[in-house]
């Protein structure tokens, strides 16, 4: 007999005219011990149906129209968990069905000790006085190796890092030894290396615990670490299970193949010097040549060094080096991807760039031109020269503006162009993202978040920039519109040959787009070359670190992560009079550096 | 914590400067002649003239305001122009009434307000809710010189349970400290409301159910503790507005209060009364003020610790 066996489910919420199903007739089992992966894309109704199963839907306003949820409890006894009373399942949740979320910032209570949420469900479930849920509560921390148990406890969330508190999440879930974990994204706001922490601590704890494990993704590079068996899921619907062998070799469904051929993987191209667009199963890569090395760099940074104060009342209590004497050139039709992780710096060089900071010292020139001290003339033409596009294409467009206007906007300031000529140009830019003209009319409202990133892209264009720098600009989409997005921006390298400095902490992505790579680490620039040399032949420990962490997907190369190191990266946070030490980088091969000095903390 | 303090109330020494200077300038923009308040109205030229140098009110205004900070440096408050007595004395008597009626309204607001926000919240869009809101925003609208009215024809005029006004058994505290903080009530109780529900929808509330945590504990721990924290800044706010209030509801409840007596002072034009009380209800603000953020400190561990 199963441990959860769903039966036809149909997950529907209320809409204004009647209700909207969401889920339609899903059939889903596991069993003991095994890890069940559900993918899908965003609206596929993953998230929804892991609610459906612990009934916290009941308290996200969704409903369970139809089907059954057997569960067989620890008592061996077969339960519908659909049919279930709310004070029947809020006993189940915890002792038997466990969830851990995506996001490990806001999951936790702000203004409780870490100690205190473990304890509280220790105490509910099993009875334990508060003592002993405390000790249990140090057990479980020491179990999910946080280091200095005792002290953890006492502490609040926002002490702790974003990996820190996913393991405290993970303690939470497995507190009261459940038969069913549902881990709902558990490492999509994590960074790479702490993902590949917590991905690795989840199978252990796994095996040690016996549990049954459903873990909803839309990383195929984490199904093929994580899963013994896969159910892919798109609008509502279950459209192929199967063995994750048989699935990634062999997969039946068309949505399936489409998903598996839009995922980069890391080592794709590493018989190919250039970048090349992503291609459907079996077609040929083909690389794109864009770089004029003979001519002047677009961009050059000699030694930026931006920080930031930290101050406790009027005393100066620290600086945050956010970037330490960067120093890089992009070349006209060159992608240089900045790498690195949260709190590394990348963005904080990008910013500088075009001065959202203030950088405090060092150079910038912008098409041979020194813009580090701005003045009205060289300003202007370093807002129109390079163009930034963001993360998040939801934030980044103002919802009271129609599409056209946010893209007509720098062609007034620019004055590229006026009266009827400016809307010919803004349906121009509208085709060349792959919009329609009529989608200037729209609001952002009204657009999907790939289109909003494309319509970023058209205002990033519209001043006839030279280079764009963008800051993570395909980390917040669906993996087939990332696909989508990195090849429009691959083709208009092409077209126009635009550079671009290409931010990002995605490796199989930057592998794809980039000519040359810079890894950052703790504000400095520690390996920075052409990207076969710095995937194929990492210089720097860092570096090797970064890219081992990558998952690949790939089921046949899991179990990669057993020599790593639950080390936390160091805060970039140092006192006033502590200067990081910067040395100049050594070449090790034809335009491959690498820092042979300390930077700080392990390397 | 003792450096933040100092801080805080080294803060205070500008805000009481800035408002010294704007009543002093206003109670003299004030049209009406103090001297010959005093003087009396069969007074002749000549008294009225010797009374107005007297008082220094001959002097350019500058002269007198260096002349009232000197006092207040020495903590002298001047006498009232009108009875003769130290300023300090007639604000000493009215202080504590005063204090009792706005601590009272505030404890009878904060439990009112914040208790129908949580129904409120936890009941949103039943029944309840929706009675409980359209109560507050008519004790919003509901001006409280007409509350106290209405309340003494009920409960004194009408049902001879409470007195229609005075000072001094716990009686006469239920229809003044009602009507003062029934406006407040109403802001608290929609305020509080509102931070519940958002709160309610945190992602750390669904991991609370995801433990298997009762309702109960999900609603007073989880819930309300977080919902608390604006409430708390929410509170110090309204002080403010209570001290305002008071005047009006001194007035029609005879309260032997600071408002009373506020409104004497500008009626007979007697500025160093006016002043001081002025000057006493900015102190009290931002003392309240204070104690308001170091309790905000206390249930945000993140204002704590930082």
């Amino acid at each position: 007999m199963p441990l959860l066996n769903v039966r036809g489910l149909d997950i529907a919420f209320p809409g204004e005219h009647g209700p909207i199903e969401v889920v339609h007739g899903l059939d889903l089992t596991v069993e003991a011990g095994e890890t069940v992966a559900i993918v899908g894309e965003s609206g596929s109704g993953k998230s929804v149906t892991a609610l459906a199963i612990t009934r916290l839907l009941d308290h996200a306003g969704g409903r369970i129209t139809a089907g059954s949820i057997g569960f067989t409890d620890k008592s061996g006894a077969l339960r519908d968990l659909a049919q279930e009373s709310p004070e029947a399942m809020r006993h189940l949740r915890g002792p038997e069905i466990a969830m851990v979320f995506q996001e490990p910032m806001t999951s936790l209570n702000p203004v409780l000790t870490v100690g205190r949420q473990i304890a509280e469900g220790v105490m509910l479930h099993q009875g334990r006085s508060e003592a002993a849920a405390l000790a249990e509560a140090k057990r479980l921390l020491e179990a999910v190796r946080i280091p200095d148990a005792e002290r953890q406890l006492g502490r609040y969330p926002f002490q702790l890092s974003g990996g820190m508190r996913q393991r405290v999440m993970i303690a939470i879930a497995l507190s009261c030894r459940p038969r069913l974990l549902i881990a709902d994204e558990p490492t999509t706001a994590l960074d790479v290396t702490v993902q590949a922490q917590v991905l690795r601590l989840m199978r252990g704890l796994q095996r040690e615990l016996g549990m049954g494990l459903i873990f909803i993704t839309h990383d195929m590079g984490v199904v093929a670490e994580m899963a013994d068996r896969v159910v892919v899921m798109q609008h509502g619907k279950v459209v192929e299970t199967n063995d994750i062998g048989p699935l990634f070799a062999a997969p039946q469904h068309p949505y399936t193949a489409m998903l598996l051929d839009a995922v980069p993987v890391l080592g794709a191209l590493s018989d190919e010097p250039l970048p090349a667009p992503f291609v459907r199963r079996g077609e040929a890569a083909v690389p794109q040549d864009t770089v004029r090395r003979d001519a002047a760099p677009v961009l050059e940074l000699e030694k930026v060094t931006t920080r930031f104060d930290v101050r406790r009342g009027f005393r100066l209590a620290g600086r945050i080096h956010a970037a330490e004497q960067v120093s890089l050139t992009v070349a006209p039709g060159e992608t240089l991807a900045l790498v690195g992780e949260s709190g590394c710096g990348k963005t904080t060089t990008g910013r500088s760039i075009i001065r959202l900071e203030e950088p405090r010292s060092g150079t910038i020139r912008v098409n041979g031109e020194d813009v580090s001290r701005l003045n009205s003339a060289n300003e202007k033409r370093l807002r129109r020269a390079v163009q930034f596009v963001f993360q998040d294409p939801f934030a980044s467009l103002d919802p009271r503006l129609t599409i056209g206007f946010s893209i007509a906007e720098p062609i007034h300031t620019h004055k590229l162009a006026t009266g009827p000529a400016v809307r010919a140009r803004v349906q121009a830019l509208l085709r060349q993202v792959g919009l329609l003209p009529e989608h200037a009319n729209r609001y952002p409202h009204e657009m999907s978040g790939g289109q909003r990133q494309r319509v970023c892209i058209a205002r990033a264009l519209a001043s006839e920039p030279s280079l764009i720098i963008a800051d993570e600009a395909v980390a917040a989409l669906d993996v087939s519109i990332r696909a989508q997005v990195v090849n429009l921006l691959m083709d208009l390298q092409a077209r126009l040959g635009l550079a671009y400095l290409f931010i990002s902490h995605d490796m199989a992505v930057v592998e794809r787009v980039s000519h040359r790579v810079a890894v950052m680490y703790l504000g400095q620039i520690v390996e920075i070359g052409p990207r076969q040399a710095v995937f194929g032949d990492p210089q720097h420990p860092y570096t090797r670190r970064l890219l081992a962490a990558v998952p690949v997907p790939d089921p046949a190369r899991r179990n990669r992560h057993d020599g790593l190191d639950d080390s936390e990266v160091p805060s970039p946070l140092r006192r006033p009079d502590d200067i990081p030490v910067v040395a100049p980088l050594v070449e090790v091969g034809p335009g491959h550096f690498v820092a042979r000095h300390q930077v700080g903390g392990m390397y | 914590m003792l450096e933040y303090l100092i801080r805080r109330l080294a803060g205070t020494i500008p805000v009481l400067l800035a408002v010294s200077v704007f009543t002093f300038a206003f109670v003299h923009l004030l049209p009406g002649d103090p001297a010959r308040m005093v003087a009396g109205p069969e007074a002749s030229l000549e008294q009225v003239n010797r009374v107005r140098t007297e008082l220094w009110l001959d002097r350019p205004i500058w002269e007198q305001y260096i002349r009232y900070l000197d006092q207040m440096a020495h903590f002298e408050l001047g006498r009232s122009i009108k009875t003769h007595e130290p300023v300090s004395k007639l604000i000493g008597e009215r202080f504590m009434p005063t204090l009792w009626l706005t601590v009272w309204s505030m404890v009878w607001a904060v439990i009112a307000g914040v208790g129908l926000g949580v129904l409120c919240g936890v009941r949103r869009g039943g029944w309840a809710d929706r009675t409980a809101m359209v109560a507050a925003i008519s004790g919003i609208s509901f001006p409280s010189f007409w509350l106290g009215l209405m309340l003494i024809d009920l409960f004194s005029v009408h049902l001879r349970w409470l007195p229609t006004g005075g000072y001094g058994t716990w009686q006469h505290f239920v229809m003044p400290a009602f009507t003062l903080g029934s406006g407040v009530a109403a802001v608290m109780a929609r305020f509080t409301r509102s931070a519940f529900i958002e709160v309610a929808a945190e992602d750390y509330v669904r991991t609370a159910r995801s433990k298997g945590v009762p309702e109960q504990g999900v609603i007073w721990t989880h819930t309300l503790r977080n919902a608390l924290i604006p409430v708390i800044t929410l509170t110090g706010l309204q002080f403010g507005f209570l001290l305002g209030g008071a005047i009006v509801v001194e007035t029609v409840f005879t309260w032997p209060g600071l408002g009373r007596l506020l409104i004497d002072s500008v009626n007979f034009r007697d500025y160093p009364v006016i002043q001081a009380e002025i000057l006493l209800f900015a102190l009290e603000f931002v003392l309240i003020n204070l104690i308001v953020d170091l309790l905000y400190g206390l249930v945000n561990p993140e204002i704590r610790l930082k």
